[in-house]
């Protein structure tokens, strides 16, 4: 990522350093420090785990003010299916895209549309010789940065062509400039239901600039237009959705991709299984599948961290609503009105390249003495993984200390071993578990609750 | 007098690393797990990734070798600056015509192995494909030990 740019981070007057996002983290990324939680942003894949995990809300994301829409002649609100699925049944499709077009949008495009070119396309590359089994789809931006970080040797893998979201925008730029509109009076927008999907607009992975203007977040859009929806009668707006068909309905749904590709191929949600899959796929363990959907989210985007519906009567609302729409490959050309192939020519990928996180430097001996000195540490510490460092676990607390970023006065442990014989005095232990935590956490207060399993 | 915690300040110099681990025969669940914990290592090294991807196939291999085949065995992994050599032995029983297990599709294996998908018959070719060196030893009704090394 380029460097200073964030897409998350955590309001500190929220957050209790409670690390229940450091230890949710499947990359390792969060620290406490000073009794705050810390998001390394080089290590993160913006998956959403340690949103879910707050017990406080502390964790925001950035997103661009809604206002900037005005400044263009066509406001394009371009959303994926899901957001339709979020919404409480008495709602028609009619009535929102009539709720989103008095937010200030002048056009509505779900993204999944036209679908056959991005089927085809894809299958073009898995029929090529050339392309590494088992093929990866890229459509989920945190798997494909967790794959460049933790298992570089898989980016090979990954299927270069564009996500759904490339493929509305530039369909609904050639649409648009059908009507008659110049390219630069056109504003696209995208609703995103997750962080990943941010960062894949704001800092793009394999390719240079992202067509999308913008990004709304789908809970303000989702409150936006639930201000403003009408009851009643709203305009007929069937003609912008004559593209839809049910496999781009389903398409963010787990196995909404798998089931079009390959003759075995697998579908993967959530990002704890998606790490366990990739684990085994690199050790050589996976044979005979030639294409692997994974998803960071549990039940792929209607799980996103930034849907309001509850996931799974979310797919189950859009499995309803794709047995009404066609199949795409029978919406006939003249519907499509665009160039199918200057389309596919637009959603190829750059090549991705790796991005190793666990790399110790550069100097290998340096490397192995870090790695041997890293082990015999572990040797020391309790091994319970208690998070009282302000590192997960205690692996990551000895890595961190070899790398010149923990103290072995940090292992509340080996303070309790130290004051008992004698080398350090009991107050010098306090101090240094206040320095750790803050004076704060000492203190009495109600609302450093920590979190229960309260079911919602 | 005894260090009993390690000393940061104190400088030391580490020519190799060493890493130990032991196998269960017959225990399926677990066959991966070590092959993971050499990748890390080997990631944290910055080795090139078709190394590792070589490293581990082999070592998964050798892996599922002692699961399907011997009562128990080890894994004695060394890595210094320029190689990794990794010592599988294992308790059980031998190989009696290694030149025929080398052969690619010739198998040992038990119906109860193949059923859950191992025992195709490419352990040894694959293990030899994926090193630079490797070499068998082998006494019947005793054991095996297979040694690997790979170049970085």
């Amino acid at each position: 990522m380029n460097g200073s740019s964030k897409y998350h981070d955590l309001d500190a007057s929220r957050c209790i350093g409670c690390t229940y996002c450091m230890k949710s983290c499947p990359t390792e990324a969060i620290r406490v420090v000073n009794g705050l939680a810390v998001i390394d942003h080089d290590l993160c894949v913006y998956c959403g785990q340690c949103h879910r995990a707050c017990p406080t809300r502390a964790f925001f994301v950035v997103q661009d003010d809604l206002s900037m829409i005005r400044s263009f002649k066509y406001r394009v609100i371009l959303f994926p299916s899901i957001m339709i699925g979020q919404f409480p049944e008495k709602y028609s499709e009619d009535q929102i895209y009539d709720g989103l077009k008095k937010v200030g949008f002048t056009h509505v495009y779900e993204v999944e549309q036209p679908m056959q070119v991005l089927i085809d396309s894809i299958n073009e590359v898995l029929n090529t010789q050339e392309s590494p089994k088992p093929a990866i789809s890229i459509y989920c931006p945190a798997i494909v940065r967790l794959i460049q970080g933790r298992y570089p040797s898989l980016t090979e893998n990954l299927i270069l062509k564009k996500t759904p979201h490339n493929l509305a925008a530039h369909f609904a730029i050639e649409q648009l400039m059908l009507e008659g509109a110049k390219r630069e009076e056109i504003g696209l927008f995208y609703a995103t239901p997750c962080i990943a999907k941010i960062a894949s607009v704001k800092s793009p992975v394999g390719e240079r600039e992202s067509v999308v203007d913008g990004i709304v977040n789908m809970n303000q859009l989702y409150n936006e237009v639930m201000k403003v929806i009408s009851e009643g009668e709203v305009e007929d707006n069937s003609v912008q959705r004559q593209n839809l068909s049910s496999e781009g309905i389903i398409w963010s749904l787990t196995h909404g991709e798998s089931c079009h590709f390959g003759s075995r191929s697998i579908a993967i949600d959530g990002i704890n299984n998606a790490v366990r899959f990739l684990e085994r796929l690199e050790n050589g363990q996976v044979n005979g599948i030639d294409f692997i959907e994974m998803r960071a989210c549990d039940q792929s985007c209607a799980g996103g961290i930034l849907l309001t519906g509850n996931r799974f009567m979310t797919v189950e609302r859009l499995e309803r609503r794709a047995k009404r729409y066609p199949a795409a490959k029978n919406i006939p050309q003249e519907t499509i009105r665009a160039n199918t192939e200057e389309l596919k020519e637009k959603l190829i990928l750059d090549p991705i390249v790796p991005k190793p996180h666990f790399i110790f430097g550069k100097d290998r001996l340096k490397a192995m003495e870090k790695i041997d000195r890293a082990q015999r540490i572990v040797c020391f510490l309790p091994g319970i993984d208690c998070g009282a460092c302000g590192a997960p676990n205690c692996h990551a607390l000895a890595e961190d200390m070899v790398n010149n970023k923990a103290k072995m006065s940090d292992c509340i442990f080996l303070q309790q071993m130290w004051e008992d014989e004698g080398r350090i005095t009991a107050k010098k232990a306090f101090l240094n578990v206040q320095k750790k935590w803050g004076t704060n956490r000492f203190k009495a207060d109600c609302n450093k609750k920590g979190r229960r399993n309260e079911g919602f | 007098m005894n260090y009993l915690y390690p000393r940061l300040d104190l400088e030391f110099e580490t020519r190799n690393l060493k890493l130990f681990f032991s196998i269960q025969g017959g225990d399926f669940t677990k066959a991966g797990l070590l092959s993971s914990e050499v990748k890390k290592v080997l990631k944290q090294l910055n080795i090139e990734n078709k190394t590792i991807k070589s490293v581990v196939i082999a070592l998964y291999e050798a892996e599922v070798n002692v699961v399907a085949h011997a009562y128990r065995g080890t894994v004695d992994v060394e890595i210094d600056e320029n190689k990794i050599t990794i010592l599988v032995s294992d308790e059980g029983p031998g190989i009696p015509d290694v030149e025929l297990a080398m052969k690619p599709g010739y198998s040992t294996a038990s119906t109860s192995v193949r059923e859950m998908g191992f025992g195709a018959g490419m352990g040894l070719p694959n293990i030899k494909k994926n090193t630079d060196e490797m070499w068998i030893e082998t006494v019947v009704g005793r054991g095996t030990r297979v040694k690997m090394l790979n170049y970085f």
